[in-house]
């Protein structure tokens, strides 16, 4: 299990490579990734804060648990934060386990608790100034499945 | 003990973090302390429910006590992913 807080870009080709290789038992390989988009159009830039510390202890408290729910033989967590450009890469996901339902469920697991529960605090920056994202109703409702 | 302030909180009371001397026993009793303090403090705190709160880099409750806490955090809601 690996969990990277940084502000670089990640090589997603190269991480996905990565982990897909070597994982002997298991049978499915699933990833995930986050993008910057522009939704309304104008988007400079999305800022990303963090609570450094916090950050990597939540992630890492999230990780551990879809390793045990979904007998996960490896999962790789990667977060970005400063400030991203509109299709630049926020985070990926990656799970690994014997076959896909498992390895399907477990990174919508992470999605839906990264989301909700990880200290990250997106802002859009546009020509009007900046916003910080509000948090959504059905994001928190995301977690009452699981 | 260390109060860190995160996302519009920070920006709303206008520094990241402080030493806050206090006799609260719980994290709303802290609340409290700091509405008291100064204008932009009451306006940060107008309404906790749109607010979190982390004791030593755990999520907590508004009701959770403060014996022993070393570092406390206020921030909106996430938005990670």
């Amino acid at each position: 299990m690996r969990v990277v807080v940084q502000d670089a870009p990640f090589d997603f080709g190269q991480e996905a490579d990565a982990f897909a290789t070597g994982h002997t038992v298991s049978g499915a390989i699933v990833t995930f990734t986050g993008v910057v988009r522009d939704v309304a159009g104008g988007l400079k830039a999305m800022e990303i804060e963090h609570y450094p510390g916090m950050t990597e202890a939540a992630l890492t408290e999230i990780a551990g648990q879809a390793v045990t729910r979904w007998s996960l033989e490896d999962a790789l967590v990667i977060h970005r934060y400063g400030t991203l450009a509109p299709g630049e890469m926020i985070m990926m996901v990656a799970t690994a386990a014997r076959h896909r339902k498992d390895a399907f469920e477990a990174a919508e697991y992470l999605m839906d608790y990264l989301k909700s529960r990880a200290p990250f605090w997106k802002r859009e920056v546009t020509a009007d100034g900046a916003e910080w994202v509000a948090a959504r109703a059905v994001d928190e409702d995301a977690l009452n499945r699981w | 003990m260390d109060v860190l302030y995160f996302a519009w909180v920070r920006e709303r009371i206008g520094l990241p973090r402080e030493v806050v001397e206090t006799q609260a026993a719980t994290v709303m009793d802290l609340v409290e302390d700091l509405r008291k303090r100064e204008e932009r403090y009451a306006a940060a705190f107008a309404d906790v429910t749109a607010l979190r709160v982390a004791l030593d880099q755990q999520l907590a409750d508004f009701d959770a006590p403060l014996d022993g806490v070393r570092e406390v955090a206020f921030f909106p809601p996430m938005t990670g992913g």
